[in-house]
């Protein structure tokens, strides 16, 4: 797993992982001036947000622009991140956030959370804490952590998690297949660890950022 | 009970301190703990606990001098981008007054002023004016774009920084609060301002960078130092900028 932050010059924040066989490239635009007067908000910024996957990113080629799963992706991502953000201090104004899957390999909505999170860190907006994403489910009969694509596709459930450390709120939760009430308190315990690891990755990332020298 | 030391770099969520400090700039609270919001450093004044900014957006505040990009012409008024995510604008009456005069011969899109924020309506309009020493059109020299919060660090204590730039450069130089730089001078010596800027914002959040930067000053000028160390002198009016 590795995570870095601020990789793009152009963006305000940026922010690059690798995490099992995927990799993903965050940008964050922001807050910035809202032009659609429809969507905007006069007490709190908006977020608005795009999943994409690249052609490359997959075994077959995928055929490039927005489809029905990548527009699903591209709203969880924001909500999942919305309750973190102080939007109140940014009235009529835009959080623009682009995740781009350039290698995918199972869990990629995951992976796109926990690179949003560290690119608008990265950016300067005042959040309640990082948002961390990390998926478990069941594959071959056993609760595991971080499904790869082939558990995930022949395993029996997915069960992507997103969650605020600090409190331990949960921001996202998704599942497919079926789990027992049992299985699905395990797999959801498992998910909330792997995030309080990954968790400790994005902050490093940070840190990193601006060097070792504190002061 | 206080969970940081002065100056450590945090990330948004860290917890801070507990219920006996109060929060400043870059904070909040939750439950009984005090958290950062930013990433930044901490800055603890008696008992009360701030995050310094990284990275930040600049928020228009009356009273600030910034400086602007005309970006449209309107009926009465001229928008302009202010590096932030509300643009402002200037309206016709604060340059002619009552007089009725075509705004496209005063100033045109794309020209670069140096304007005061006059007033934020609750609605994030930001009015500007062009009333004040200094303020007015820029003719020639480059812009460089900073962090705002790192506008304090460019200007130093009492200028000593920026005046340093200028001594060694020979440039015009105007900072605005929105995190805008203008440079004016000969083109090398704007490029040697433009990097020494540019360092000076990758660094500042590290002590010790005054002497850094009149190292880098002069490792830059090089032989032009010696020859020319005698004629240094303040020709640029000082621009009206508090820290």
């Amino acid at each position: 797993m590795k995570i870095e932050a601020g990789v793009l010059e152009r963006a305000d924040g940026s922010a690059y992982l690798e995490i099992g066989g995927n990799k993903v490239l965050a940008a964050v635009y922001g807050p910035r001036e809202l032009h659609v007067r429809r969507i905007m908000r006069p007490d709190m910024a908006v977020i608005r947000c795009r999943y994409n996957m690249a052609p490359f990113s997959v075994g077959d080629r995928k055929r490039p622009g927005p489809d029905r799963r990548s527009v699903e992706i591209s709203k969880i991502t924001a909500d999942a991140l919305r309750p973190a953000v102080f939007l109140e201090k940014f009235p009529r104004s835009t959080i623009d956030i682009f995740i781009e899957i350039l290698e995918a390999e199972g869990g990629t909505r995951c992976a796109g959370i926990t690179a949003a999170s560290v690119a608008l860190a990265d950016a300067g907006i005042p959040m309640r804490d990082l948002v961390v994403s990390c998926a478990a489910g069941k594959a071959n009969g056993n609760v595991v952590l971080d499904l790869s694509e082939n558990e995930d596709k022949e395993g029996e459930a997915d069960l992507p998690v997103a969650i605020m450390p600090r409190s331990g709120e949960i921001t996202l939760l998704q599942m497919d297949g079926h789990l027992t009430s049992e299985e699905f308190d395990k797999a959801l315990n498992l998910a909330v660890e792997g995030c309080k690891k990954i968790n400790e990755a994005q902050k490093e990332a940070i840190k990193n950022r601006y060097g070792e020298e504190n002061g | 009970m206080i969970f940081v030391e002065d100056k450590n770099l945090v990330v948004p969520g860290d917890v801070l301190a507990d219920d006996e400090y109060h929060t400043g700039r870059g904070t909040f609270r939750d439950g009984n703990k005090i958290c950062s919001s930013l990433v930044g450093l901490v800055a603890v004044r008696d008992k009360k606990i701030s995050v310094i900014p990284l990275q930040s957006k600049y928020i228009p505040k009356r009273g600030d001098v910034v400086i602007g990009e005309i970006t449209d012409i309107r009926f009465s008024m001229w928008n302009l981008d202010i590096n932030s995510p509300y643009s402002g604008f200037l309206p016709a009456s604060d340059v002619f007054g009552k007089e009725k005069r075509d705004l496209n011969k005063a100033f045109d899109v794309g020209d670069v002023l140096f304007l005061r924020v006059v007033d934020v309506d609750e609605v994030k309009k930001v009015k500007l004016g062009l009333k004040g020493r200094g303020l007015g059109k820029f003719r020639g020299g480059i812009l460089i774009y900073i962090t705002p919060t790192k506008v304090p660090r460019l200007i130093g204590k009492k200028g000593s920084m920026i005046n340093m730039i200028k001594d060694e450069t020979k440039c015009d130089i105007i900072v605005g609060q929105n995190g805008v730089v203008w440079v004016k001078g000969e083109p090398e010596m704007e490029r040697v301002a433009e990097k020494v800027i540019n360092m000076i914002e990758d660094q500042a959040h590290t002590s010790g960078l005054t002497d850094r930067v009149r190292n880098m000053l002069y490792e830059l000028l090089g032989k032009e130092i010696e020859e020319e160390k005698e004629d240094v002198e303040e020709e640029v009016p000082e621009p009206d900028i508090e820290e």
